[in-house]
């Protein structure tokens, strides 16, 4: 006879053979079943939240900077919708996320039972799959399948809703084999005509660009060591998106800063002007591409993705590669050494008008602004903070706005999975959380939280999670008191009309960080920064930063909407010497 | 070019949108159909008939038909969504002008009034294979299986006749010939 176990038990059952070693979660009537076994399972610990999104956003940190799926488990009802902005937030970026969420006993569904949602109907948009669970039998196979469809091919959440009176229900479990590296081979379909084509074209290129995305983060550590060396055969100049950062190193000069909206001149210059487009794992986002019509009009373009989905959706496309970004450039490198064992050198030469191009606009220095000696600037903060935490292997989170933006600018990366914010949705409230996974995953790491005053206090109260599991989680908040990036456009395109973007009542981080258990420090002046924040550095339990910076900085350089790539607003400095962008700024 | 206050682009000009016909196999599970519906007015694709029902029992798939409109830019995105989604194992389209493809639609008609009125509805619909279902003193209920414009038609065309009810289904679809969909 073998073993029965609880639905709950078959839960953690599971988790066990997916090698799961941490949840993040909330309790509540419909999941308690769950909660009651959690002690017989020491494989598995438990991260209690103080609110679902946090639980979400945690285990998306975690899946982030470790590269396995992220799990976490919520109640039914309240527990579910509110798990709902971390979910969306997920599939946006194409995150693995497995949410496990309690519901009203079978015979109450459809009922309006106490805490009843139809929390399937609900999450349908917002998952790749989900599954309500009416029979125990189905438990344990819909559970591996979860696990399967979140990290296979383009990654990205799932849900599994299981009713109470199924988490009491006994069956046995089968041990589940898992199969290995399911991401290969079933997602890859080019062959070696595409290849071949795609050599032809870098052959013929002489205004080649890289332009890489979080397809190559997810595609594992592997492809950002391919990356490297197909930049180097090839001697290419490569931008990323904002969630491609760290799969290059930020300070190599190949490196020509992220592109877009609020991207580099020499990046946004070089895609508008390139002759052949090589996208690696990227999306054609709209805040990449600006307006669309106008989009690199000479180039050729390829797309290399795993999602077939992805090609033409928003950008023509005259390549399209169809798999997993390490196999599509390591066949590349593979291929280019053997057909042209001297390609590096011959394609040096032909290139090299282009380098020439490309050093002009970069000497246009697009991310300089222009520094002060009594207030602290928001991206002198960021550079500081990057000088003085580049030397250890530090973690960033971010919130979403104009911190996130001087971050992506001005903290340079040079690994994968060191780089966590949200791009797709643009969730305000997701670096705390976020954070928080990505300490509990690497517990002796520098984990910083790039944070603004309005989007941290969203979800400020995960403090208290950082605090009961001694978490020395650092929020870094660019504090300007207003929603800065919200400010910014009132001021550039709705004349000045600052309406409601002003918080007029912030709490005192420092005490606020003492309420909560941790240690408050604040810096008010560039002279004293540096001392603060090694302070901070220092510190070994979780520290809230008000770093009190310029309270109407706006971010430059700046694409504005309805413009091609060529058409930048430059920071403060250029737009008074230089006309063309006074024109541009007439235009805005 | 008008001022923008918009953090987004401008729309774009549009290629010209083509009827297409969408056959999609999927497992018949709980809530598949409410997947790909939703996936169709959560990307803003255009839904202009729609037929589902149980093909084969033993396997436990579902065949759904769609007719839309749309570019081909997003009759492609259309196709490659779907076949994203777990419970679809095959996705067909067609163009309607097809003519390897047979599409029929079927309706059906409740006339009220005189014999001479019930006659003359019946003869009008005699080409699209009319049958009559009901036979009251006063009324018929005549089924026909026609295309969309020719059922267009007929409901336009009966009303003189005493047309007081229509009720008909969405676009099935197979193809000509000893061949199957692939």
């Amino acid at each position: 006879m073998p073993k029965l176990y609880s639905g709950a038990g078959i839960v953690f059952k599971c988790l066990e053979d997916q090698d799961v070693e941490i949840v993040f979660g909330y309790p509540g009537g419909a999941v308690l079943p769950i909660y009651d076994e959690l002690k017989n399972f020491n494989s598995v610990k438990h991260i209690l939240v103080r609110h679902e999104q946090g639980a979400g956003h945690a285990a998306e940190g975690y899946a982030r900077s470790t590269g396995k799926p992220g799990v976490f488990i919520v109640t039914s009802g309240p527990g579910a919708t509110n798990a709902v902005t971390a979910l969306t937030d997920a599939y946006m970026d194409s995150v693995p996320l497995v949410c496990i969420a309690g519901q009203v006993p079978t015979h109450l569904i459809g009922t309006d039972a106490f805490q009843e949602a139809d929390t399937t109907g609900i999450t349908r948009p917002c998952t790749k799959h989900n599954w309500l669970v009416k029979d125990i039998k189905n438990l344990e196979k819909t559970i591996h399948k979860a696990f399967e469809v979140a990290t296979t091919g383009r990654p990205g959440p799932v849900l599994v809703d299981i009713p109470k009176d199924i988490q009491f229900q006994k069956t046995s479990y089968t041990k589940f084999k898992k199969q290995k590296k399911l991401n290969g081979k079933v997602h890859n379909h080019f062959s070696q005509k595409d290849i071949d084509e795609l050599i032809k074209l870098m052959s013929k290129a002489s205004k080649p660009i890289f332009y890489t995305g979080g397809g190559v983060v997810n595609s594992g550590p592997k492809a950002s060591e391919l990356l490297r060396e197909l930049v180097n055969t090839t001697g290419y100049p490569i931008t990323t998106t904002l969630q491609g950062l760290g799969t290059y190193p930020g300070e190599d000069s190949k490196f020509l800063g992220m592109l877009g909206m609020h991207g580099s001149y020499e990046a946004n210059n070089a895609m508008h002007d390139c002759d052949l487009m090589i996208n690696i794992g990227a999306r054609f986002d709209d805040r990449i591409t600006g307006k669309i019509d106008e989009f690199s009009p000479k180039s050729k373009k390829v797309h290399i993705d795993i999602d077939p989905s992805s090609i033409n959706k928003n950008v023509k496309v005259d390549l399209p590669i169809i798999g997993d970004v390490a196999e599509v450039i390591n066949s590349t490198i593979k291929n280019i050494k053997k057909a042209n064992p001297n390609f590096t050198k011959s394609n040096k030469e032909k290139i090299s008008k282009w380098w020439e191009q490309i050093q002009k606009w970069r000497s246009v220095n697009s991310f300089d602004f222009v520094n002060s000696t009594e207030t602290i600037k928001p991206q002198y903060a960021i550079q500081r903070l990057y000088e003085l935490t580049k030397d250890k292997d530090t973690y960033i989170t971010t919130e979403v706005g104009q911190h996130q933006m001087w971050a992506a600018q001005h903290y340079k990366f040079d690994k994968p999975n060191r780089w966590m914010t949200s791009g797709g949705l643009g969730t305000m409230g997701y670096g705390l959380p976020a954070a928080v996974g990505v300490q509990v995953a690497h517990p002796n790491k520098l984990v910083i939280d790039i944070a603004g005053e309005a989007s941290v206090l969203m979800t400020m109260q995960e403090m208290s999670t950082a605090v009961q599991y001694s978490l020395p989680i650092k929020i870094f908040i660019l504090n300007n008191e207003y929603m800065g990036m919200v400010r910014q456009w009132q001021e550039l395109l709705h004349d000045k009309n600052y309406s409601e973007s002003y918080t007029a009542a912030l709490p005192d981080f420092v005490k606020l960080a003492e309420a909560y258990g941790c240690v408050g420090i604040r810096a008010t002046s560039p002279e004293e920064l540096d001392d603060k924040i090694i302070e901070m550095v220092n510190t070994d339990r979780p520290v809230i930063f008000d770093c009190r910076v310029d309270k109407e900085e706006n971010c430059f350089p700046m694409i504005l909407s309805g413009k091609p790539h060529n058409q930048m607003l430059l920071g403060p400095k250029d737009q008074k010497e230089n006309k063309i962008t006074r024109k541009g700024k007439a235009l805005v | 070019m008008a001022k923008s206050k918009s953090a987004y682009s401008i729309p774009v000009k549009q290629g010209k949108p083509d009827t297409h016909i969408i056959v999609v196999w999927v497992d018949n599970e709980a809530g598949v159909l409410a997947r790909v519906v939703g996936l169709f007015s959560g990307r803003g694709y255009n839904i202009e008939s729609l037929a589902v029902a149980e093909i084969d029992p033993k396997l436990n798939i579902s065949r759904i038909t769609i007719v839309t409109t749309g570019t081909h830019q997003v009759i492609e995105q259309i196709k490659l969504q779907l076949k994203k989604l777990v419970p679809v194992h095959q996705v067909a389209d067609f163009k309607r002008e097809d003519k390897k493809v047979i599409f029929k639609e079927m309706a059906l008609f409740k006339v009220v009034g005189g014999k001479s009125k019930k006659e003359k509805a019946l003869k009008a619909c005699k080409k699209y294979n009319a049958i009559i279902l009901d036979k009251t003193n006063k009324s018929y209920v005549i089924q026909i299986t026609a295309l969309r414009r020719e059922i267009d038609l007929m409901s336009k065309k009966l009303k003189k006749f005493g047309l007081v009810s229509v009720s008909r289904t969405g676009a099935v679809a197979m193809t000509r010939g000893s061949e199957i969909f692939k």
